[in-house]
């Protein structure tokens, strides 16, 4: 019921002085199943950001449709939850006021509320940091309170746009083995950039690697180290010498796509 | 308690200055051991070494009230309460005898008839040089060459010793004899004398409008008073004494009947225009230099050597009568010493526009004293304090009376038995007119408050609509592009160039004021909140998108929050804008407020109070910028660090 559905979806911007067109994306069809989790990669400037924000409804495609469990996206909504690169957090607001923030603009009884927040700030491992100014967290804590803002909603998608990029190895580690945690347990859709390999491999379920000039995607994978991330240490699985393999495939593939940018210029 | 304290400001200035003294050593001491200790472990141009230095504030702080105690005088009162009236005793002297050292080589190089005769001589000179052959015929050229030549026969009349008046000779005898006796008198000293009763009861220096008291209240003083008066006389003569011998007398004779038979013939015939002006202009500046010798003013400089013998001798007598005040006076006085004027003694140079720091308190207390019947405050208006008003009368402010004749029905008529019997309309007329009793509240009062109401007035005027509008500027395309130019147009006017229109539309009161400094706020509002809006990041406002936050929840939950240190700082320049362009403004025009007084004191010359109206504005202006910084820090902790 809840797939999500996007049918020859392009997205060409015009520069206002130049009048120059990017083909920031051509045709792009997929469908993903509820519960799917899929990781896109690709070079800088492939239009994934574009692809989120269409998804998420803060663009409008200039071709094609895209649909929610058969309703169709005409803008933002809370059915779709978005987590920043940077947590894009209330520095005036504490934690719990953050995370509150989607149930306050609602009207949820406080009551109510403030249990769901709690429950939460639970769950991302954040309790007892409700009363702490945002501004004095940490980047990998900050993401998590990104995270709890955005489930606390209770939204069918999370669309997530470079999350851990801004964090050190270690924390990041850490968060993705989180991300898994709650993909398994609410069992959301979750559509996840990076520009990690690794990171792509582990998290996805599924894998788009996209390519530019215009924006498409190029191949795609079905890939089985989301489910093993569960069972298995993260280290572990990066051992594997298939893992190895796509990594190395992909690799090369970017890398190719890269090399073809830079030598056009 | 004040009238003691008032009274007392010479020692309570004692008090301090050795206080202050003893910080300011002490400070010294204390800042020079630590920086000998602390020099070994710091690195030049860390700036960590500005911190913890309270020594150096205190011995900052100390000195500069020690140049403001030395500088007004205010040391020499403090210990030497007499000073200003004994210098006041010896000014009198100086007035007195003015004319007299005018005409002797005692404060200028010449003797006053030595540089007389020299400028008339050079003048003659280029008046026979100048003479205009072409509107005089010859035999009258003859007759000025002859007047030219007679007017320096006079000055050499005048300057030769055998010729001098019998009348000078005697006068300038009695006058070097009483100087002489004067000294006298002066040289056998002070002792037993006593200052006249009357003399006690007078203010004390500084405590009054008159600034030293005229009477002498010193021994010392006593003499010096009496030597004056004496000297006085001496003047009267010295004024009345003419040079005019027979042979003078004679010579100016012919001279002026010469010169009034030319103007008399310049008067009589009939000239042309130009050439009667060219004549009676040469004849003028003749008769005007001859004007200056026919008075007798001119002596032989061996007349006057022994009266200015007397009186250097005289001085020499002062001087040593001033003895201990010789020294006050030229360590403890800086400026120009204390001057006799016709009806008072003045303090000159820094002691008159520097106004003692005790003085100052003073003044200060007296403002702020609330009790305006005692003579506290200034211009019917104490500083800061409270009253009662009406509560009718903010009601009435509020609705205006022409609201009250839309009303239905008609307003009442007196009845046949001559009665009136006020309709509902009538009570409704008299609410609008404050004239129902509501009882009262009390309400601050006062010429500071006055000034703060306005402030506070224009701000929230400012403020509640500046940053609505800004915050639609900053988000919307009609609002930004519609009011830009309106506000870009006024804005970069300095405040104080639109005070007179405004003041002439509003009028000088309150209503005036206010709508200047709303103009100032208001600019300043919208443009920071408008900056504040239009700088919130894009991620944020998407993000609430996605938290399903409505437009006007976003407006006022994410946009309105992330433009408040924006705002805050808007609001602290405005203070700021506010403060300064108001008191500028109360000096332009009406009857209450600090820069009303501060204006009123510089009409009067009253420097105290230009000093005291300086201080409070200073205060408040930090008080206020205190407490911006304070809410700054309470509402916006993230600043800086989102
Ligand atoms: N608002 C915009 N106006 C014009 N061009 C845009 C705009 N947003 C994106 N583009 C262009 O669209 C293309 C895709 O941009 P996008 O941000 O989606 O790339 P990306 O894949 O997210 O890159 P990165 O990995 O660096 O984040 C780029 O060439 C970019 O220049
Ligand atoms: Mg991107």
């Amino acid at each position: 019921m809840s797939d999500l559905v996007c049918e020859n979806l392009s997205m060409t911007f015009a520069n206002p002085q130049t009048g120059v067109k990017i083909e920031a994306l051509k045709d792009i069809n997929f469908s993903l199943k509820r519960g799917e989790l899929l990781s896109v990669l690709g070079p800088s400037g492939c239009g994934k950001t574009t692809l989120l924000n269409m998804i998420a409804g803060f663009l409008n495609p200039t071709a094609g449709k895209m649909s929610l469990g058969g309703n169709l996206i005409e803008g933002p909504g809370v059915e779709r939850g978005m987590v920043f690169q940077q947590g894009a957090l209330f520095e005036w607001l504490t934690v719990s006021k953050n995370v509150d923030f989607g149930l306050r603009m609602k009207k949820t009884p406080e009551s109510e509320s403030s249990k769901l927040v709690e429950k939460w700030l639970d769950i991302v491992g954040l309790q007892g940091f409700g009363d702490t100014p945002t501004y004095q967290l940490s980047g990998g804590m900050q993401q998590r309170v990104a995270l709890a803002r955005c489930l606390v909603n209770g939204p069918d998608v999370i669309l997530m746009d470079e999350p851990l990029g801004a964090l050190d190895a270690l924390t990041r580690e850490k968060m993705q083995s989180l991300i898994l945690k709650l993909w398994k347990e609410t069992g959301k859709t979750i559509i996840i950039i990076t520009h990690s390999v690794e990171e792509a491999l582990l998290l996805g379920e599924r894998l788009f690697v996209m390519a530019p000039r215009p924006g498409r995607i190029h191949k795609e994978y079905n890939l089985p180290f989301a489910g093993k991330g569960l069972t298995k240490s993260l280290r572990d699985i990066k051992h594997d010498s298939y893992f190895g393999e796509v990594r190395e495939e992909i690799l090369t593939m970017i890398w190719d796509m890269e090399e073809e940018i830079m030598g056009g210029v | 308690m004040f009238s003691w304290l008032s009274e007392e400001r010479g020692s309570i200035a004692a008090v301090i200055i050795v206080t202050l003294l003893l910080c300011l050593v002490i400070s010294i001491i204390i800042g020079l051991k630590q920086t000998s200790y602390r020099a070994k472990d710091e690195v030049f141009g860390d700036p960590e070494r500005t911190l913890g230095g309270w020594y150096w504030t205190l011995t900052g702080i100390s000195s500069i009230l020690l140049l403001w105690f030395y500088f007004s005088w205010g040391m020499a009162r403090a210990f030497f309460p007499e000073t200003g009236n004994e210098l006041c005793q010896a000014a009198k002297i100086d007035t007195a005898i003015a004319p007299i050292t005018a005409a002797l080589p005692i404060n200028s190089r010449y003797f006053k008839s030595t540089t007389l005769t020299r400028r008339n001589l050079e003048q003659l000179e280029i008046l026979e040089k100048k003479l205009p052959a072409d509107v005089y015929d010859k035999a009258e050229q003859e007759k000025l060459l002859k007047i030219i030549l007679q007017s320096k026969q006079i000055i050499e009349i005048f300057s030769n010793p055998k010729n001098q008046s019998s009348d000078s000779i005697r006068a300038f005898e009695t006058i070097q004899d009483g100087f002489r006796e004067l000294s006298k008198t002066l040289r056998f000293g002070y002792e037993g004398l006593i200052p006249h009763p009357e003399a006690l009861t007078q203010p004390k220096w500084g405590t009054d409008l008159t600034e030293i008291p005229l009477l002498p209240t010193t021994p010392r003083g006593v003499l010096l008073d009496k030597t004056s008066q004496d000297a006085k006389l001496l003047t009267k003569i010295f004024l009345k004494t003419r040079n005019n011998s027979a042979a003078a007398d004679a010579l100016i004779k012919t001279t002026k009947e010469m010169i009034n038979n030319i103007k008399k013939s310049n008067e009589s015939s009939d000239f042309e225009e130009d050439i009667l002006s060219k004549r009676s202009a040469y004849v003028k500046a003749v008769e005007r230099i001859f004007r200056r010798l026919d008075d007798g003013t001119i002596f032989p400089p061996s007349a006057l050597d022994n009266l200015s013998n007397s009186v250097n001798d005289f001085f020499l007598a002062i001087a040593e009568t001033r003895g201990s005040l010789n020294i006050i006076d030229r360590i403890l006085v800086p400026g120009d010493g204390v001057v006799k004027s016709k009806t008072q003694c003045t303090e000159q140079g820094s002691g008159r526009w520097l106004p003692k720091p005790t003085d100052v308190i003073a003044t200060f207390v007296k403002l702020a004293n609330p009790d305006i019947e005692g003579g506290g405050g200034y211009k019917g208006s104490t500083l800061l304090w409270w009253k009662w008003i009406q509560i009718a009368d903010i009601l009435a402010f509020f609705i205006p009376d022409s609201l009250i004749d839309l009303f239905p029905g008609d307003y009442g008529r007196h009845s046949e038995t001559g009665v009136f019997q006020p309709n509902f309309k009538d009570k409704a007329l008299a609410l609008a007119q404050g004239d129902i009793y509501l009882g009262a509240v009390p309400m601050l009062d006062g010429h500071i408050w006055d000034s703060l109401f306005r402030v506070i007035v224009a701000l929230g005027l400012g403020i509640g609509l500046g940053v609505p509008l800004g915050i639609y500027m900053g988000i919307s395309r009609f609002f930004k592009s519609f009011f830009d130019p309106i506000i870009e147009l006024y804005r970069p006017v300095p405040p104080l160039a639109w005070a007179p229109l405004i003041l002439t539309i509003f009028g000088i009161q309150d209503d005036g004021k206010i709508f200047l400094l709303f103009m100032v706020a208001f600019a300043i509002m919208v443009i920071s909140a408008r900056t504040g809006a239009s700088g919130t990041q894009l991620s944020k406002i998407r993000a609430s998108h996605s938290l399903g936050a409505s437009d006007r929840q976003i407006l006022r939950y994410v946009i309105l929050p992330n433009a408040m240190p924006e705002i805050l700082t808007g609001i602290r320049i405005s203070i700021g804008v506010c403060w300064g362009t108001l008191v500028a403004a109360e000096m332009l025009a009406g009857t209450t407020g600090i820069g009303f007084i501060e204006n009123v004191a510089r009409v009067v010359s009253n420097y105290e109070l230009i000093w005291v109206t300086i201080l409070i504005m200073g205060l408040l202006g930090l008080a206020f910028d205190i407490l911006m910084r304070w809410a700054i820090v309470k509402t916006i902790p993230w600043r800086g660090k989102g």
